[in-house]
This record gives C-alpha cells, sequence and structure tokens, in this order.
C-alpha cells in the first residue's frame, strides 16, 4: 500500500462510471417496466374524464379546492387517512417484496433506476458505446467533443423538463395549463415546480446516478436489514465460477470447461463484462455489496457469455444465500406470511373504505360559551355548529331533524331549505329547545339526523350529540 | 482490466503552507471547497445589488429606500406611494389581494341583501357569522361576553329569547347604531319597608314563585296604583315595554336581579329588593360612528342568532 492511500480521506471523488449496454430476459424485463411507467405517467394527465363537475380531467389533484379526482373517484379531505392506508400498503409491499427478492423495488421499479436508464440511453445514442465514451472523455475539446457533450446535455434537460411539466400538469388542467406555460400565463408555482423537478431530474439522473442510491437513498439502506438468508440476491456462483484454482481467462489448455475442471480452474473467464454492464460500478464477484441495486444487468451479461461459450447458463443468479449453500430456501417463512397478512389487511381495509365512502357527511359540535341558556319559557336551549358536506356531484337538498329527544325542537332559525351545491359544504348554526320541567338533569345524549337523496338513493347519516342542562335545580 | 480501479485523487492529499516556525511546526493547508467560496462571492455580489433595490442602510435618523421598488396603497381612501417594506406589502394585500377582493364582494351582497334574505339563506348567514364573531369579540365580548351570555345584572345575555329592546333584526339594529340607556329609579325614597316587601313579594309571584298571597294583593296594589306607578314602564300585566327597555317580570329570566341564581326564598327577595330600592342605570354605547353600516348589518345578523332572535 502506498503511503498516500493509508491518510484518512473525508472526500472521495466520483470514479466515472461507463457501463456497457446488454441485451438479455432481465433487460427486456426493465424496458418493459420503463414504457409501462413512462406511458402511465406521461400519458395520463392528457386523459379526459366525463364528469358532471366542471374538471374533465381523469386524474387532477385539484389543490385550491381540495378535491382529488380520480377517475370515478373523487377525494375529499375527509378522506386523508386513504393516504395512510396507500403508504401502509406501499410500505409493506416493499417489507414482502424486499424479503422474498432483494432490492427488485431498487432495480426495477424506483423513478432514479427507471429515468437513469433512459439517460444512459441517451448517451449511449449520442456518444456510442463504452469504449467510445471512455475514449471521446479522455480526447481534449475538440469541436466532436463539444457537439457531442452539449447535445448529450441538451437531451437530458429536455427529458427532465418534460418530467417536470408532466408533473406539474397533474396538478390542473392539462390542456390549459400547458396554453398558460408557454404563453406566461400559469401560476408561479408552476413554474418553480417544473423548474425544482427539471434540475432535479438532470442532476439525479445526469450527474449523481448511482451516488444517490449508494450515499443519498435511505431505502437502499433499510432494505438491507430485511435481508435473510432465503432472500434472493443477485449472487455470483462462486464455487462454479472460482473451482479450486480460481477463475481464469480463456487461453491455452483453457478452452473447454473439460479441459478447465481437469485444471480445478472455474468457469468464469474473467471477461469482465459483468462489471463493464454494472451501472453502480461494482463487481458482483465480490459478493453482495451495499452498492448493488439488483439490476441483474450482470446476470444478463453472464448469460450472454455463456450461451456463446454454450456452457450452461446461471453462474450469476438470482439465488439466496441458502441456495448458494447448498440448502433450501424458503419463501414462506413466518415473516414474509406475517408482512403478506398485514399486506392483504391494509389492501382490504382500503377496499372496503372506498366502496363504502359516504357521499354526505355531517361534524357537530356543541357551542360551550354558553353551553345553555335559559328562556323565557323555562326551557333549556342548547346550541351546535354543524358543518355538512356533500362529497357528490348533484345539487342536494337536505333534511335535517334530531331524534332520541322526545319533547325536543330543532331550531334552523328562518332557514327553509337547505341546499347543497356539488362538492360544497356548509356551516350551520343551530339551537335545540328542550323542556326543561321533564328532565333529569345533566347531560342528555341525542342524535343528529340527516337525510337526503342522490340518484334516487336515500342517505342517511347520524351524529351523536349531547344536550346540556342545569346541574341542579338551585342553579 | 478495467479503469473503475479506485485510485485516491492528487487533491485529497492534505498540503502544508509550506512555512515553518520554530523549526518543525507546520501548518496544513485545507483551503475553503470552491463551491463554497464561489457561494460566499455569489452572496456578497447579492447583497450589493439588494442595496439598490431595498431598503438597506440607515444614514442618520434615516435610511436609504432603495430605489426601483414602489408600493402604492391606499390610506383613508387616498393613494400613497411608498418604498418598499413589509407593512405596506400587507396593507396592500388587505386592500387588494384575491380574498379581500372576495370578502369585499360577499360584503355587498350582504349590504344588497335585506334581512329576510340573509336570515332564510344559510350561506348568507355562514358568512355573517364568520365575520361577526371576528367584530363581536372586538367590539362586544368585553362586555358581553364573548360566547354573548353577558353578566346578570350588568350586561344582557343575549343568547337568550329575552329582550329588553326588542329582538326583531331591526331593533337590534336600532339597539346598535343608537345604543340604549336602561334606567329605572331608585324606590328608596318612595317606599317604607313594609311597601317595599309588598312589592317584592308580588314581583316574585309574577313567575309562579311561592309568595305569601296577603302581601302579594298588597304588593300589586302599589305596583298597578300611583304610589310605586311600576306599571309605567312595567305595564299593568308585568310584561314589560321594550320601547323603555323595562323588563317582562312574569317570564323565567331575571335580567337584572338574579333570582335563579338563588337557592333560599330569603336571597331571592333580598336580590330583587335591591334592584327596587337602588334602581338600574344602564347603558350601551351607539355604534353608528365607531362601526360601518355593513359591520353594523353583519353584528345585527350575528347577535339575532346566537339566540334565534325574539
Amino acid at each position: 500500500m502506498s503511503k498516500s492511500s493509508e491518510e484518512l480521506i473525508l472526500f472521495e471523488e466520483r470514479v466515472p462510471i461507463y457501463p456497457r449496454s446488454v441485451k438479455g430476459r432481465y433487460r427486456n424485463v426493465k424496458w418493459a417496466v420503463l414504457i409501462l411507467a413512462y406511458g402511465v405517467y406521461f400519458v395520463l394527465p392528457w386523459i379526459r374524464w366525463q364528469r358532471e363537475s366542471s374538471v374533465h380531467q381523469a386524474i387532477m389533484f385539484d389543490i385550491h379546492d381540495r378535491i382529488f379526482y380520480l377517475f370515478g373517484m373523487i377525494v375529499n379531505p375527509q378522506d386523508i387517512f386513504w393516504l395512510a392506508a396507500i403508504l401502509m400498503i406501499a410500505a409493506f409491499l416493499l417489507f414482502f417484496v424486499t424479503g422474498i427478492a432483494g432490492r427488485a423495488f431498487c432495480g426495477y421499479f424506483c423513478f432514479q433506476t427507471l429515468w437513469t436508464d433512459v439517460y444512459m440511453f441517451v448517451e449511449r445514442i449520442v456518444q456510442g458505446e463504452r469504449p467510445a465514451r471512455i475514449r471521446l472523455d479522455k480526447q481534449p475539446w475538440t469541436r466532436e467533443k463539444i457537439i457531442k457533450k452539449a447535445l448529450t446535455h441538451f437531451l437530458w434537460l429536455v427529458v427532465s423538463f418534460v418530467t417536470g411539466l408532466t408533473f406539474t400538469l397533474y396538478w390542473g388542467d392539462a390542456y390549459v395549463l400547458m396554453g398558460q406555460f408557454f404563453t406566461g400565463q400559469a401560476p408561479f408555482p408552476a413554474y418553480a415546480t417544473t423548474l425544482f423537478l427539471t434540475v432535479t431530474t438532470y442532476v439525479m439522473a445526469g450527474l449523481a446516478r448511482e451516488q444517490v442510491c449508494t450515499y443519498m437513498c435511505p431505502y437502499a439502506r433499510f432494505q438491507s436489514i430485511m435481508f435473510d438468508t432465503n432472500t434472493l440476491i443477485v449472487a455470483y456462483d462462486e464455487s462454479r465460477g472460482e473451482g479450486s484454482q480460481g477463475r481464469a481467462k480463456l487461453g491455452k489448455d483453457l478452452k473447454t470447461r473439460e479441459e478447465r475442471q481437469i485444471q480445478g480452474v472455474g468457469d468464469c473467464i474473467d471477461c469482465g463484462f459483468c462489471v463493464q454492464v454494472c451501472p453502480t460500478g461494482i463487481d458482483i464477484r465480490n459478493g453482495l455489496q451495499m452498492s448493488c441495486i439488483s439490476c441483474a444487468l450482470c446476470i444478463d451479461a453472464c448469460d450472454t457469455i455463456m450461451d456463446k461459450l454454450e456452457w450452461p447458463r446461471g453462474l450469476i443468479r438470482y439465488a439466496s444465500e441458502n441456495e448458494m449453500e447448498g440448502r433450501k430456501t424458503h419463501f414462506f417463512t413466518l415473516k414474509n406470511i406475517a408482512y403478506a397478512l398485514v399486506l392483504l389487511a391494509a389492501i382490504g381495509g382500503l377496499v372496503w373504505s372506498v366502496i363504502n365512502q359516504s357521499q354526505l357527511s355531517m361534524s357537530v359540535t356543541q357551542v360551550r360559551n354558553p353551553l345553555y341558556v335559559m328562556l323565557s319559557d323555562g326551557r333549556i336551549q342548547n346550541s351546535y355548529d354543524i358543518k355538512l358536506n356533500n362529497k357528490s356531484e348533484k345539487t342536494i337538498t337536505l333534511n335535517l331533524t334530531i331524534e332520541g329527544l322526545p319533547g325536543a325542537t330543532l331550531d334552523l332559525g328562518k332557514i327553509e331549505s337547505l341546499q347543497l351545491e356539488p362538492l360544497s359544504s356548509i356551516n350551520l348554526y343551530v339551537r335545540v329547545k328542550h323542556d326543561h320541567d321533564s328532565l333529569t338533569y345533566g347531560q342528555l345524549p341525542f342524535h343528529f339526523v340527516l337525510q337526503s337523496k342522490i340518484d334516487d338513493e336515500i342517505i342517511i347519516e347520524e351524529k351523536e350529540a349531547l344536550f346540556t342542562m342545569k346541574e341542579d335545580s338551585g342553579l | 482490466m478495467s479503469d473503475v480501479k479506485k485510485e485516491p485523487s492528487k487533491s485529497s492529499a492534505v498540503q502544508t503552507t509550506g512555512h515553518a516556525w520554530d523549526g518543525d511546526i507546520q501548518e496544513f493547508n485545507n483551503p475553503l471547497p470552491r463551491w463554497w467560496l464561489w457561494a460566499f462571492y455569489a452572496t456578497v455580489v447579492f447583497a450589493v445589488v439588494y442595496w439598490f433595490f431595498y431598503p438597506a442602510w440607515p444614514v442618520g435618523d434615516n435610511y436609504t429606500k432603495g430605489g426601483l421598488n414602489s408600493i402604492t396603497y391606499k390610506v383613508g381612501g387616498k393613494e400613497v406611494t411608498t418604498h418598499w417594506n413589509t407593512r405596506a406589502l400587507l396593507m396592500k394585500e388587505l386592500q387588494e389581494g384575491d380574498e379581500a377582493q372576495k370578502s369585499r364582494q360577499y360584503m355587498q351582497s350582504i349590504m344588497d341583501a335585506d334581512y329576510d334574505q340573509i336570515l332564510s339563506d344559510p350561506k348568507m348567514i355562514q358568512f355573517t357569522r364568520a365575520v361577526g364573531k371576528t367584530l363581536f369579540n372586538d367590539n362586544c365580548a368585553a362586555c358581553h361576553g364573548s360566547g354573548g351570555a353577558g353578566v346578570v345584572g350588568l350586561f344582557p345575555n343575549l343568547v337568550d329569547d329575552d329582550w329588553l329592546w326588542g329582538g326583531s333584526v331591526d331593533e337590534i339594529h336600532q339597539t346598535l347604531v343608537q345604543g340604549r340607556n336602561g334606567f329605572m329609579p331608585p324606590f328608596k325614597q318612595t317606599f317604607n319597608q313594609q311597601q317595599l316587601n309588598e312589592v317584592v313579594e308580588y314581583v316574585l309571584s309574577l313567575s309562579g314563585h311561592q309568595v305569601n298571597a296577603d302581601s302579594a294583593a298588597a304588593g300589586m296594589k302599589i305596583f298597578k296604583g300611583e304610589t310605586g306607578g311600576c306599571y309605567y314602564c312595567h305595564t299593568t300585566e308585568a310584561t314589560g315595554m321594550k320601547e323603555v327597555g323595562a323588563a317582562n317580570l312574569t317570564d323565567g329570566i331575571w335580567t337584572v336581579a338574579n333570582v335563579n341564581a338563588q337557592s333560599t326564598p330569603e336571597a331571592k327577595r333580598k336580590v330583587i329588593r335591591d334592584v327596587v330600592n337602588n334602581g338600574v342605570s344602564r347603558q350601551m354605547p351607539a355604534w353608528d360612528d365607531r362601526l360601518t353600516p355593513a359591520e353594523i348589518k353583519t353584528l345585527t345578523v350575528y347577535v339575532h342568532e346566537l339566540g334565534g332572535g325574539g
């Protein structure tokens, strides 16, 4: 070891990575996921949806009016706990999948991986394959280099801008916002959001790349602790690859498997393809590493080589630690089953809640200042703040009554009919009067009953409330 | 094989400043990171540019106001232009902001509507109650309490259905605009002890309390006769007269003598006796010169809705 490398180094410069492209099963799966994800992400805001309200976009998150439109569903702020359920589902799905298949999320679905893939694709189209890129970087700044580099960065910026703009379109009417955006009339947050996402996409997918996974991402770290000996990881079959004498390149007397096996040399021909294709620049033959995002491109690379040599595939493959050590892999472990159960419960709960979403809701708060007041005829009056929400897309007529307090009257003042416009709410201040003589003293529970008709379906909402009276006759 | 082998980069080796003190003491040279340094220079440039745009330097008892930013807003109907400052910015926002305009529009619709319209429209009630609550807390709550429950004997309860000066919107409006003087003369000089007790007995009997029938009958004569003359204001039926703010003595609510809070008959008699002896003198100020017509209208609806009017 040289003297300088023994010194404490607090900052390590990034070693440039030039991943080589590779074809294969997992690469195809990754392309398929990428096309699906991009298709959904970039097309969704443009899909229209016929609604009775003025919003005709299939998916729109209307922050200003506090309503989320998801195809035929309308999500109100009261449904915020759905978000908790969705987050729970996402978390347990991650735990479950990670326990079984390792960092499958990182390798196939994470947007960092997806966007980096696209950026690398752009890079390859403009600058060429790995050797060409290495050569280009070593070159002085010639005309060719300037043009190629500039074109790469320009295309990256185009991708990131379209990414940022598309994200923005989810929060307003896409067609209108698009027009406003390019004529300078869009609201400031639209520009700010687009700019922010353009910059972060460009920096993360273009410049930072694998450093995001290695140094920044918390998921990368806590997924590792969900691994056990049954978890599928991208693994190098060391006993097959190294034999008893280690790996060796194809050479004289080392051409066929038989020749190699006689000399105790393993199947790994040390071609380095698996290292060259790795987007995080690691050598999988060193075993499972923190930087490995389980993208499986090294599997494709090795399989390509094995196919060419007509040796069996699987020198690098998805395998658990147990499998590699000749034991059986168990997927139905207590941990995985428990994750699956919680996951199913969360999904079931969410589905149940969405299906049973009421179109109407009511909340009741008793006015506590003063808690009660005596009327001139000796009766007691309590007041209540009531909030009514119409979550449907219809104008509805409401009927508010009380139940469970015999002889009491509900005073709505001069309000004769209660109508609520689509997706609106109203605060009511109502008074309840109850005969004082017939009462026991203290608090009496009763119900506010709200009744309405939406699409010929009668909807009834009940809310319990308390009626408070004098504590004893003397006061 | 591959060029991804990690080599310690040159820049990571720490150098010294090159000078040695006392023979062997050297100093490491750890310059500021380049990005940090340039960010610092950028803030310096930013600061200098800022001086020309915004208020910055104190000069004597004045300060530089920045040349290129000014705010125009209204003070008492007149347009004023000042240099950039957050207080003026707030004023402008309160006058011209989206919410301010919406609120002004709503306020106009309240002004254009008559009381019946407002009281039968849940949306208008919602708005007037929201605005009215602030107005009430700013102007009325000091006496009537933040919930409007008042203090018996001092400030009337606005949540019940008993209104000394009338509980219709027009009467409440009138009360707010011109204020009220509640007055009942003291009868200390008029009644002797026996007459006082008889009147009190009668007053108590009006709202269904158990009393001495003979005393009450004598009290009634004083109440309805010229000795007491109570009926001038309270009327012969003792149901009060809202034109002069005289209380209804036949209902369950006591607005001055806190009878309902007393547990013994003797204590009930005492609080009534005190009121008859000492009289009542209460004042509610007029608000027409302190509040705008729109504010008075809003408050009228708010107060009316508290107890449901009368």
